[in-house]
């Protein structure tokens, strides 16, 4: 039985008894959607390395255990109501830039542009962020910079993304610390809770961008101030 | 009513050409005046709504989740097909084309599936331009896999979540226009009813899942991207959330529903563990590429599977069918499987599953997880589960529904896989409706229709509401005893063994037993309901299924479950070529947010092979 299995009998056994069920976010069960949301006894989608809350089978507790649950806890991520919260903060985040300026029919053909598979790789190991947050959950400081840096990290380790890398930087860091992400300091934390294996290079890698980018770009968008 | 396809004359190669040209245009000026509803944020949802914001419309898109990138596209795994020939193995348009048609039993629209091959190279462009990280060769260039039901390598992949990737690009274009302007997001709502004025599709009453709200949209036209009704059938591969209610409303407000019997179970799916489950999840059918199939040869074998040597395995799909092999249509792959298993040849614990051998493509599946077996060690075991559905709401070539104004796109239509969705290919077919149809055809319906100006205080809009408000009551003061998913996991798995049967009037007359009297069980007394059930079991009246009978369903927090009795309706008039209806006016709960109850009653008859 999985976790949410679990819970789903939980609230089928509250509303028998005419109680308030228990509000938690979900939906695929699959460990893709990147909506289930709980930190589980202290660890954002619990005890198993790289596994949402979906994916977490009962058999990794122990009968008689005390479980404790808990929502995602950031100030960028309202609790709407028990567990579950607002993560509308992560796409206005992307609408600030995580894309490719290429409107439907403008594309040319697939293979004009060839990709080094070691870059290709690299985007895609980046691509792979479901966009959960329990990174945001899992820092102290509810940062928001694994989930961004996958981003910034997927698009401008492609050649079709390069063009607005810079800008794209810009943008993405000033959505974050506009939404009220904290800042990183590196712990670490994010990685170990990331589900999909996302690693702290890429926060290094955004950073390296934002440098650049502040340096030779900023002036021109922003002007000298 | 007359069911026109408007499907344009000429050669099978030049019908889209020819239509595209002859549809009427918007000329760029006038497009931000026309407003449309894009429902749902899947692939088909998700690119239409930002294709229509880029050419100037003014859309509004929803979805039922938190984000719009957590629609159930998201989920598909292994690839999408595309007649690129970049593998210099024979394959054309025309041989997608002739695949996809094939595949289906030769039961799909064919002009859809041509302009469907056309479109599907151009998708590939699109989605490279947008940053999808397709898997590529060591020079760079991209690299194709073989799937079911096809002998060319065509299908376009990013590891195992090519959804997953194929969404963040639709979704992330999308994004772009929400920051534009020009489409305007509501997450976290749900679609209860479709507004129809002057027979046509003119808004939608939503419901909005943190505040309990109805809300009115008004809009020129509704495109319907709400995916699937493979929930009915309680457990399968569909996310929580798929709910078919924006589908049910349409069709309650007039839009026909096709082929409602072609439900797609998919042959690799890893083994249901336990009645409290919740969900199936597949492993991609890719995997049959890799790996071998086999039961072992006589009934009754214990042995461990490493134990059975070569000559004692069965490998059915390979001795069967030599020139595909484990790479038969998933409709073949999936009846193959469920013969050996009622021919007791089943593995496991269950006898309901076969083994499936592979090396070296389990890491990225990471399946010990969900069986705790180690698949390095064992053979995994896999068995058919329901995946996807063909069938949908009917539309013409432009898209459109019965409803004038209400277009469909995606796994919510019916026109494109026939009887047999190949793989790799519901993928193709939810962007090419939105990247590369509707732009096209919505032009034509707004450049050749007069429309009203109408708002959301309209009587007709009060009145949609206050039907929905009174459905609402009505629910919420019925007190019941049972949750709505207790009688979703009931009825949905009485439909799905019937599904698996051989479909046999006898056995979907005992079905509809079932529904009924699981409808009077949950309005009596809780001390009668084990009777009622066990009654229910033995009658296989006609006569029973007939007549007005309501359920009482108490239901608090699951506000997605609006129940998926719905397909009952859709297979029983697949399997009695007739429409039955559900009509979920009651299924209550009180103190919550979503619930309907049903009645049962038939209709006047219409045969789906017309169709």
């Amino acid at each position: 039985m999985s976790f949410l299995e679990m819970l789903d009998i939980v609230n089928e056994e509250q509303m028998k008894q005419g109680k308030e069920g228990f509000a938690f976010d979900h939906d695929c069960r699959e460990g893709i959607c990147g909506m289930c949301s709980l930190v589980i006894n202290g660890m954002p989608h619990g005890p198993d390395h790289a596994t949402t809350t979906c994916q977490l089978h009962m058999r990794k507790f122990k009968d008689g255990d005390t479980i404790v649950i808990e929502p995602w806890r950031a100030a960028a991520f309202p609790v709407i109501r028990d567990c579950a919260v607002d993560r509308t903060a992560f796409d206005r985040i992307i609408q600030a830039g995580g894309f490719v300026s290429v409107n439907t029919g403008a594309a040319p053909e697939a293979s004009t542009i060839p990709v080094p598979k070691a870059d290709a790789d690299r985007a895609f190991d980046a691509a792979a962020c479901i966009g959960c947050g329990a990174c945001v959950a899992a820092c102290k400081n509810a940062s928001a910079m694994l989930f961004v840096s996958a981003k910034v990290s997927h698009l401008s380790f492609l050649p079709q993304g390069k063009v607005e890398a810079k800008k794209r930087v810009l943008a993405m860091v000033a959505q974050m610390d506009k939404e009220g992400f904290g800042n990183c300091t590196n712990l670490y934390e994010c990685q170990a809770a990331c589900p999909k294996g996302i690693t702290v290079d890429y926060i290094a890698k955004m950073n390296r961008e934002y440098l650049g980018a502040t340096v030779t770009y900023a002036e021109k968008v922003y002007g000298k101030d | 009513m007359i069911l026109d396809s408007k499907i344009p004359g000429g050669s099978i190669e030049e019908k889209w050409t020819k239509h595209k040209f002859e549809l009427k245009l918007v000329n760029p000026a006038n497009k931000r005046k026309f407003t449309v509803i894009v429902v749902g944020t899947g692939l088909a949802g998700a690119s239409a709504a930002a294709s229509l914001g880029e050419l100037g419309y003014n859309v509004k898109s929803f979805c039922i989740q938190d984000s719009p990138r957590r629609a159930h596209s998201i989920a598909a795994q292994g690839g999408i097909n595309a007649a690129k020939n970049y593998k210099n193995d024979g394959d054309s348009v025309y041989r997608l084309f002739y695949d996809t048609v094939k595949g289906g039993d030769f039961r799909a629209r064919e002009a859809n599936v041509h302009r469907l091959a056309e479109n599907s190279n151009l998708i590939i462009d699109q989605c490279v331009a947008q940053g999808v990280p397709f898997g590529r060769e060591y020079g760079g260039l991209l690299d194709n896999r073989s799937f079911g039901g096809t002998q060319v390598s065509r299908t376009f992949y990013a590891r195992g979540q090519t959804g997953q990737q194929l969404l963040l690009g639709a979704y992330q274009a999308l994004m772009r226009q929400v920051a534009a302007g020009k489409v305007k997001m509501f997450p976290r709502r749900e679609m209860m009813d479709l507004v129809v004025i002057d027979g046509k599709a003119r808004g939608i009453i939503v419901r909005n899942l943190i505040t309990g709200e109805l809300e009115s949209h008004v809009a020129d036209a509704v495109c319907l991207c709400t995916g699937g009704y493979g929930n009915v059938y309680y457990l399968s591969t569909n996310a929580q959330g798929s709910n078919v209610t924006a589908a049910f409303r349409a069709y309650k407000r007039g839009a026909l529903f096709a082929n409602p019997c072609y439900t797609q179970i998919h042959p690799t799916c890893i083994p249901r563990h336990g009645d409290l489950q919740s969900k199936l999840t597949l492993m991609s059918e890719s995997l049959r590429n890799d790996g071998r199939i086999w039961v072992p040869r006589k009934a009754g074998d214990t042995r461990s599977p490493d134990q059975i040597p070569e000559e004692d395995r069965y490998y059915y799909l390979e001795e069967k069918y030599p020139s595909f092999g484990n790479l038969v249509p998933r409709d073949v792959a999936s009846r193959n499987a469920k013969q050996v298993c009622d021919a007791g040849l089943g593995v496991g614990n269950t006898k309901q599953a076969v083994y499936l051998d592979f090396a070296d493509a389990i890491q990225r599946m990471g399946v010990a997880k969900i069986t705790d077996e180690d698949p390095y060690k064992v053979p995994m075991r896999i068995f058919p589960a329901i995946h996807y559905t063909m069938g949908g709401l009917w539309v013409d070539y432009d898209l459109m529904s019965t409803i004038p104004g209400c277009f469909v796109l995606g796994e919510a239509n019916f026109s494109d896989h026939g009887a047999n969705r190949l793989g790799a290919s519901a993928l193709m077919q939810g962007l090419s409706d939105g990247y590369f149809v509707i732009p096209f055809t919505i032009g034509g319906y707004f450049a050749g229709t007069k429309l009203e100006k109408v708002s959301e205080s309209d009587a007709a809009f009060e009145d949609c509401k206050k039907q929905t408000e009174e459905r609402i009551h009505k629910l919420l003061s019925i007190k019941g005893h049972r949750t709505v998913n207790d009688i979703h996991r009931e009825l949905g798995n009485a439909l799905a063994a019937l599904l698996t049967s051989s479909n046999s009037p006898k056995s979907s007359l005992s079905t509809l037993s079932i529904v009924k009297n699981l409808a009077v069980a949950t309005s009596v007394k809780k001390a009668r309901l084990r009777k009622a059930k066990q009654s229910a079991m033995t009658k296989t009246s006609a006569t029973s299924v007939l007549g007005n009978t309501r359920a009482t369903v108490s239901h608090r927090n699951s506000p997605r479950n609006l129940l998926p009795l719905i397909t009952s309706t859709l297979l029983l008039g697949a399997t009695n070529n007739e429409r039955t209806e559900f009509d979920f006016e009651d299924l209550a709960s009180e103190g919550c947010q979503d619930q309907s109850t049903m009645f049962l009653r038939t209709c006047p008859s219409w045969k789906c092979s017309t169709l």
